[in-house]
């Protein structure tokens, strides 16, 4: 029962934190705000890439997608898109509050459940590749539709769209978007931690190491893939929506399918703070937003050298992880224990690494 | 769309230009192309960083040829294989020797987090506007000014062309080039032999370093170079490379050259900004394919 | 016990969090008002997004060197507080709201961009901060009703318009009917060249001209072959370009490479790509808009003429053989402040912002007057022409200092 307690404490802390952080700390909401979308970003990406061995660089194509697709059913619901895009906002529309909500709201669900079909369809494609073939197509499907967006006039091309204004203050606006984020983060945070304590994770975890086994166990390892990925695609479009909301304008290689800014955040988060865990990728994605807030500001024209070296010292040298390295050093607090007998056999006879090309 | 494709009819000539654009440019991408190709047959190495090695050839290329070296783009090339051949030898004793043993997608990662590094630190010297180095040549017209061809796009050809035959033979005929060949057919079998194969990966990285630095000097002057433009031009490299497989130099060369030709007339036909998205798309069709011939052997694209 | 670890942890990222609630800087300290930017000074607009702040530096350093700003009768000096946006829209938009809210900054001078300046204006419109932009044009800007926002540049739609006009004019005196003259153009795929864009096409509907070639250039440009194989083949009268600088570097290059003998083309900035420089004879005829030249007669009481300023910046930073109109514009917007407070003599933003919009001053980059939506309607788009290595202006025909060379 103690540890229970506990538990339940530390839970509790977490939730009260997330909800009286804006009030306690009101200028800082706007970062708060992408520190839970970047928890959520890395929670999704360990689905596929830590839980399932399948290195996706690509998921940011459900984040842009959503974020246009929600785009389009907001305005969409009232206003005709195409004209509204053909003078490139020289036209104003108003939106009444009550359009506003239903809109956003419609847009997310309907963000999220078209990006989950998304996953299905782009699943087909990809999910005949492995390994860095899987990363490398994926990572191509991304660019691609950030190309194809920008030569999209429906939906703006390239000039983009400018998205409605909320109807009310500055301060009510960043409280409503920051709960979006903090919900829908909690509720990927959840959904996880109950999946992962179902039969998928083992599935998700038997095609990570050794697919052609569990295919012959027979686990139809397709099927769990498109589902894992549907699962992270309609987390990653529901983020998309809520963020293209935040920034007011969006456009397609900038904001909607950034491959190499959010899409890679997202990999590095998760390696960061441990592949395979439901705890890494948040703690990783908080040391990362955090660090990367403070210093930033303060690395003007480094920061990004800074990020390409964090990146190459994280996969070469320290790639387990914050938690891989506090689980091998402190196995008992994670319910893992290590077989004496065995541990010191792996010691004593040479590693076969070095044959392996 | 039509129209543009109406326009190919009516002007035959114009399917001729755009061949030869294609072909001309598709040379250069051979080079990077075949520099993938090997790091990836020998060490499975899959180097996102290519198309930077590209670009930091074209400004190292850039910087010679303004004052007060002035020297001419097109001798500069030696000075640039050197330079870039030995920037690959240290690369690869930092970090690459590091990440072959891994599993692969370390490799793919850990030379993203090196081309964000180089692009960011050229981005830093240089700034972020685009460059070009003059070779200051000729442009022939044919068939009364129907059909212009560039003499950097001519010379640019032959180069790599020659690069290209230079390491064939060099492969074939060099112990060097023997002990690579052993190492990417069995690299254990290679060590039993005799074959020190860290100094065959550092070579063949270098090697890779070196030839996409010559391709940055011909890009840099029959296109232009810029920072960010890197990306590309790896992606143009794993397009030929996959669609070619890695044995393989004439399926490489190949290969670049219908990329090259396909960009210029789907440019062409259905618009400047479907270019970018060709390439790309491309490399997602490759893959299907691939998928398709494999799965009919009820095998994966590993 | 592994919970334990976990409340620990988040113990401290809590901590980590609370320390840093920087103090809030209040804008005015001491004798010194500060006014915020997010510029780039990184990514792709890095280039221009320096000359932009050399600007405003340049102007808050020689209002400071004339005495500074009197209010309510005491003088306070300028000075800016600088983010660097990465030419991102999205992290634009943070750092403006960053600037706001944590660093309490009420006087907004504007980032590099129309694409960073359409993500900025919503958070200072929302709440109720007046910004002076100089660098975004996109006529979108002002038709969206934004009270607090002003611009001292000419916007978009007017870059290319004497061109086309010219264009007109020049081939109806050479006997071809308006429906005849062919355009071919290219655009890069970005907010500001598609506003250009649009401006361009509704000049080419009122003349009554052809357009042929319609292509958009993808943000990645090395090369435009295919579009200028196309101009070339349907022997266009009028090619125009608008690319940024790696737009006109590569259409400069390949113009000359492929021959492309097309009587008339516009190409906008011309300054910043280095054309000239890089090109030489093979640019000649080249026509350039430009938001600003030093050649221009303007004047006023900072920086004196044109002229003036442009020794005064030249001798103020290292490296600049023409200096480029962003930092023209930007060191503008800072003028406009000066006045505003000046006018206004109150800190209220409220009482600024319709200062601001009561603007009617003459300066050494143009005069300055608003328009009901905030965009400067006192100073026209010059249009100059590349001629023997020169840029001169020859568009409009009052400021026009020579002919135009046509067919160039």
């Amino acid at each position: 029962m103690n540890l229970q307690y506990k538990k339940i404490i530390f839970y509790a802390a977490i939730l009260l934190a997330g909800i009286f952080a804006p009030i306690v700390f009101p200028a800082y909401t706007f970062q708060f705000a992408v520190l839970w979308l970047m928890i959520l970003f890395a929670l999704t990406w360990d689905i596929l890439g830590g839980q399932m061995g399948y290195n996706s660089l690509g998921n940011i194509l459900f984040f842009g997608a959503g974020m246009y697709i929600c785009t389009v059913v907001q305005i969409g619901m009232y206003y005709d898109v195409a004209e509204y895009t053909a003078h490139f906002g020289a036209v104003k529309i108003d939106f009444t509050p009550y359009q506003y909500f239903t809109g956003i709201a419609a847009g997310l669900v309907l963000a999220g459940i078209a990006c989950l079909g998304l996953a299905v369809v782009f699943g087909w494609i990809v999910f005949g590749l492995r390994g860095p073939y899987f990363a490398i197509g994926t990572l191509g499907v991304a660019i691609a539709a950030g190309e194809l967006v920008g030569a999209w006039d429906y939906v703006g091309g390239g000039g983009g769209i400018s998205l409605p204004n909320y109807p009310g203050g500055p301060g009510d606006r960043e409280m409503f978007f920051y709960m979006l984020c903090f919900i829908s983060a909690v509720c990927t945070f959840i959904f996880l931690k109950w999946l992962y304590s179902t039969r998928f994770q083992l599935a998700l975890n038997a095609i990570r190491d050794d697919e052609e086994k569990a295919e012959a166990m027979g686990i139809h390892t397709n099927r769990y893939k498109t589902i894992a990925w549907s699962f992270a695609a309609f987390f990653l479009g529901i983020s998309g929506g809520i963020f293209g909301n935040m920034t007011g304008f969006i456009e397609p290689l900038e904001v909607a399918f950034p491959t190499v800014t959010f899409g890679i955040f997202m990999v590095l988060m998760v390696l960061l703070g441990g592949k395979g865990t439901l705890w890494g990728p948040v703690i990783g994605a908080i040391i990362f937003h955090v660090i990367k807030e403070i210093t930033w500001i303060y690395l003007l024209g480094w920061q990004w050298v800074a990020l390409g070296a964090l990146i190459i010292i994280n996969v070469v040298y320290f790639q387990q992880g914050i938690m891989g390295w506090a689980q091998e050093k402190w196995p008992e607090l994670f319910g893992i224990t290590v077989d004496e007998a065995f541990a010191s056999a792996e010691e004593n006879s040479p590693s076969e690494k070095e044959a392996v090309v | 769309m039509f129209d543009n494709l109406s326009l190919l009819g009516l002007v035959p000539m114009l399917n001729l230009q755009l061949l030869l654009d294609g072909l001309l440019i598709g040379s250069v991408f051979a080079l990077a192309a075949y520099g993938l190709a090997l790091v990836w047959g020998v060490m499975n190495i899959k180097n996102l960083a290519q198309g930077d090695f590209v670009i930091m050839g074209g400004y190292i290329t850039y910087t010679l040829s303004q004052p007060p070296i002035n020297l001419h783009p097109i001798l500069s090339i030696p000075i640039i294989f050197v330079l870039m051949f030995v920037f690959g030898w240290g690369l690869y004793h930092t970090i690459i020797k590091r990440v072959i043993e891994r599993d692969l997608f370390t490799s793919l990662l850990a030379t993203f987090g090196l081309a964000i590094v180089i692009q960011q630190l050229i981005n830093l010297a240089y700034g972020p506007d685009v460059q070009t180095a003059e070779a200051g040549m000729e442009i022939r017209e044919f068939f009364g000014g129907e059909i212009t061809i560039a003499d950097t796009k001519l010379v640019s050809f032959l180069l790599a062309l020659v690069v290209a035959l230079l390491i064939t033979f060099f492969m074939k005929k060099s112990r060097m080039g023997r002990a690579i060949r052993a190492t990417s057919q069995n690299a254990r079998a290679a060590r039993i032999m005799g074959v020190d194969t860290d100094k065959v990966y550092a070579f063949t990285f270098s090697l890779n370093a070196a030839i996409c630095g010559v391709a940055g000097v011909l890009i840099s002057i029959i296109w232009v170079i810029q920072p960010f433009f890197g990306i590309t031009h790896s992606i143009r490299s794993f397009v030929i490379v996959t669609s070619a497989g890695f044995g393989n130099l004439i399926g490489v060369i190949l290969s670049a050259l219908g990329l090259g030709t396909v960009e210029q007339f789907s440019g062409f036909i259905f618009g400047a900004e479907f270019q970018q998205a060709t390439v790309v798309g491309l490399l997602v069709l490759v893959l299907i394919i691939r998928q398709i011939m494999q799965s009919r052997q009820r095998q994966v694209v590993q | 016990m592994q919970s334990l670890n976990k409340i620990y942890f988040a113990g401290m990222v809590l901590i980590l969090a609370a320390s840093l609630s920087m103090p809030v800087q209040a804008k005015v300290v001491g004798n010194k008002i500060i006014l915020g930017s997010a510029i780039s000074f990184t990514g792709k607009y890095s280039s221009n997004g320096i000359h932009a702040s050399n600007g405003y530096n340049l102007g808050v350093k020689r209002v400071n060197e004339m005495g500074g700003v009197k209010v309510g009768g005491k003088t306070y000096m300028l000075e800016v507080k600088y983010y660097d946006d990465e030419s991102t829209p999205a992290r634009g938009a943070q750092l403006a709201e960053r600037l706001i809210k944590q660093d309490g900054i009420k006087y907004f001078l504007g980032p590099y961009s129309s694409g960073l300046t359409k993500a900025i204006a919503p958070v200072t419109e929302k709440y109720k901060i007046p910004m002076v932009e100089a660098e975004g044009a996109s006529r979108s800007l002002f038709t969206q009703g934004y009270r607090y926002l002003f611009a001292v540049l000419s916007t978009s739609e007017q870059y290319l318009a004497s061109a086309v006009g010219l264009a007109a004019v020049i081939n109806k005196k050479n006997g071809k009917a308006p429906g005849d003259v062919k355009v071919a153009m290219a655009f890069e795929n970005d907010p500001f060249s598609l506003d250009v864009r649009a401006g361009v096409v509704d000049d080419i509907k009122k003349h009554g001209l052809k357009i042929v070639v319609d292509d958009k250039l993808p943000r990645d440009l090395s090369d435009m072959t295919p579009t200028l194989r196309k101009a070339k083949a349907l022997k266009a009268d009028l090619l125009v370009v608008s690319g940024h600088s790696k737009g006109a570097a590569t259409a400069g290059r390949q113009v000359i490479e492929m021959k492309v003998n097309i009587p008339m083309i516009a190409v906008t900035h011309c300054e910043s790509s280095k054309l000239i420089k890089k090109f030489g004879a093979g640019v000649n005829g080249f026509l350039c808009p430009t938001q600003w030249a030093e050649t221009l007669t303007y004047s006023g009481p900072h920086f004196g003429t044109a002229a003036e300023y442009d020794a005064l910046f030249k001798a103020s930073f290292d490296g600049y053989k023409n200096v480029p109109y962003q930092a023209a514009q930007a060191s503008a917007a800072v003028l406009v402040w000066a006045e505003a407070f000046e006018r206004a003599n109150s800190f209220d933003t409220e009482a600024l912002r319709d200062a601001i919009a009561a603007t009617d001053m003459k300066t050494f980059y143009g005069n300055i007057r608003f328009s009901q939506a905030g965009n400067n309607i006192a100073k026209p788009m010059v249009l100059r022409q590349i001629q023997d290595g020169k840029l001169n202006v020859v568009a409009p025909p009052k400021w026009a200092s020579h002919p135009v060379q046509w067919p160039r």
